[in-house]
């Protein structure tokens, strides 16, 4: 198992290496040109062409990638031209605010989905099943922008139960003090992936349902619970955890336009801020962070493939 | 039919509803197992053979609880084994156990052998620990596989040995009557062979009861004691073996004992060929089930449905034109 995981996180450096690229070339095909910006449009071209020079973007291409590649793994991830701070604590900072929401946002979802699926598939085509999945369907084709919308007027405005932007109360700081800035957009965030556990994880149970293994569990002697619990649920898992991880990048995603909504201090907001700002080397580091954090989420997935099922080998 | 028969099965019947329509309003019925009635002593072997779909393993499930019938009874030594509640319940699933068709279907994948073997101990509460251990050691020494098969999971096993853990499985609960679901048909004929062979063993050993299910002839012949012909729902015959196998009364059991090979070029057979599909199990006509395929068939057959008689001493017929 060791050597497993030992394999996995030696294989994560090329498709990293691939991400850095993919990142370093996105950013030069974006038009604008970061000296001029930083300079504003008053600038004379020859003080543009000194900058374009102190930065070292008057160079190849490739050289200025090994120059780039060779900073971030310093640690030396630039400096955000419009915050003027280091990139990397701030990405930090934020990505912390991204996490809890995020974090929050699966547990919800996985817990509500599979439980919902789970009923679904033990009563099928019974009135439960029929509403959970009609629900399912819906709360899978809402959009988050508009879903976020009328969880404020109605949670927050009409209602009043809970505040509808930011993380803290003024003056207010811990975790206890977040949850309640916490609720909305976590459930908002939560609604699609929910549904699309949800589904899965109904089907999934079904498929097993019918295996000839759970004929033999009841055959045992077994109650119905046990039955689903011990046998049917472990073996219905693995398409559950593969969708799981999927949805991690899709709420990692989703969490920009929630982080919008509900002015949630994160990675979202960040990013859209630097894009509008042309703030390359900011947009930079958080398009490499997200996406590390995405393989690296990945590879703990396949991991956990390994524990569930004895079939997936090792080595 | 002795009082005391081990078990007996009466006038057992068991629909499926086929919901069709918008909203799954208008409701057909499957009828998988029709009226059916006989009884099996104590150690003996029931083969049960037919075509696939003809209600045999519909049969097997519902005998030892896994369904719950539509109408009829299941009695074990006189005891109703539908009608039983909770501890009594679990007391006479306890006796009854199955072997299914797929050996690698009806395996846990996620549990080890061990662990499959020892949980209806743990459930009937018949050991714990160490206890345990050992009896699933055991059992496998019964079925042929050593104690280090324990902590290995099913898909490191081949068919046949799969087939063995299953056995070990039904085993475990000391139950008194197998029902065996073609325990042999998705196996190669030389691990048949060997499958077949343990489960006789086993039989002389413990004393067990088999109701054999499976759709070969030549496997029922090998290892019943009497074997019934079961086709659309209904039992059409039932005898004992070497009685069947000389002397079929059945229309259907004749074009069935025709269609086994034999092992010789130069013997030739006349053999029965029948036309047309097996019908539809859903909402079927009145009268006897085979007649759209009968070559004998008659008026009287399209009629009225014809019940399971005795002509010889134990050799029982459902057909109006066989005896009088």
């Amino acid at each position: 198992m060791q050597r497993y995981i030992l394999k996995r996180l030696l294989a994560l450096i090329p498709v990293l290496i691939g991400v850095t690229i993919l990142v370093f070339l996105i950013m030069q095909l974006a038009p604008g040109d970061p000296a001029q910006i930083m300079l504003g449009s008053k600038a004379t071209q020859s003080n543009i062409t000194a900058l374009r020079h102190q930065l070292g973007l008057d160079k190849p291409l490739y050289q200025q990638y090994f120059i780039w590649l060779g900073k971030v793994l310093t640690g030396d991830w630039g400096r955000s031209i419009q915050l003027r701070r280091a990139v990397l604590p701030l990405v930090w900072t934020r990505f912390q605010a991204t996490a809890l929401l995020t974090v929050f946002a699966a547990l919800i979802a996985i817990i509500f989905g599979m439980f919902a699926g789970i009923v679904s598939a033990t009563k099928q085509y019974s009135i439960w099943d029929r509403l959970l999945m009609f629900l399912a369907l819906v709360g899978f084709c809402l959009p988050v922008f508009w879903l976020g919308l009328i969880m404020q007027i109605i949670f927050g405005l009409k209602l009043g139960w809970l505040p509808v932007s930011g993380m803290h109360s003024p003056g207010g700081e811990g975790f206890l003090d977040t949850v309640p800035y916490l609720i909305l957009p976590a459930v908002t965030l939560s609604v699609g992936s929910m549904a699309e556990i949800a589904r899965m994880t109904r089907s999934s149970m079904l498929e097993v349902i019918r295996q000839d293994y759970i004929k033999t569990a009841r055959a045992k002697g077994l109650g119905q619970r046990a039955v689903i619990f011990r046998h049917a649920l472990k073996n219905a898992m693995i398409p559950v955890v593969t969708v799981v991880g999927m949805q991690f990048g899709y709420l990692l995603a989703g969490a920009v336009l929630v982080e919008i909504i509900f002015s949630w201090p994160g990675l979202g907001t960040l990013m859209v801020n630097g894009i509008l700002a042309r703030d390359f080397p900011l947009v930079q580091g958080i398009i490499l962070f997200v996406a590390s954090v995405y393989v690296l989420v990945n590879l703990i997935v396949d991991i956990v493939y390994a524990f569930l099922d004895p079939r997936i080998s090792y080595s | 039919m002795p009082d005391s028969a081990f078990l007996e099965v009466r006038n057992l019947t068991k629909y499926f509803p086929v919901r069709h329509g918008v909203f799954g309003r208008s409701i057909s019925w499957l009828k998988a197992v029709d009226g059916v009635s006989f009884s099996m002593n104590r150690g003996e072997t029931l083969g049960l053979v037919g075509e696939s779909g003809c209600g045999k393993s519909t049969m097997g499930r519902l005998i030892i609880g896994l369904l719950a019938p539509t109408s009829g009874e299941v009695l074990l030594e006189g005891e109703n084994v539908h009608a039983a509640t909770g501890e009594r319940k679990k007391q006479l699933h306890r006796r009854m156990q199955i072997i299914f068709q797929d050996p690698y279907g009806s395996l846990n994948p996620r549990m080890p052998v061990g662990e499959i073997i020892a949980e209806p101990l743990y459930i009937h509460g018949l050991a714990r620990g160490e206890q345990a251990q050992k009896r699933v050691r055991q059992l496998l020494d019964y079925v042929g596989l050593g104690s280090y098969c324990m902590g290995r999971y099913p898909h490191e096993f081949s068919g046949g040995q799969r087939q063995r853990i299953g056995i070990a499985r039904a085993l475990a609960v000391e139950p008194d009557l197998i029902v065996c679901d073609e325990p042999v048909s998705a196996l190669d004929v030389s691990i048949q062979s060997q499958v077949l062979n343990l489960l006789s063993e086993l039989q002389d050993e413990l004393g067990l009861t088999y109701l054999f299910i499976a759709h070969g002839l030549n496997v029922v012949k090998y290892i019943s004691d009497r074997v019934g012909v079961m086709y659309l729902g209904k039992l059409m015959e039932l005898a004992p073996g070497d009685e069947l196998y000389s002397n079929p009364r059945h229309p259907y059991t004749r074009a069935l004992l025709s269609a086994i090979p034999i092992p010789d070029p130069k013997v030739k057979r006349e053999r029965i060929i029948l036309s047309g599909d097996v019908p539809s199990p859903i909402d079927p006509p009145p009268g006897c089930r085979f007649y759209s395929r009968c070559p004998e068939a008659d008026e009287i057959c399209a009629r009225e449905s014809p019940e399971l008689r005795e002509l010889d001493s134990g050799h029982l017929v459902a057909c109006h034109r066989v005896g009088g």
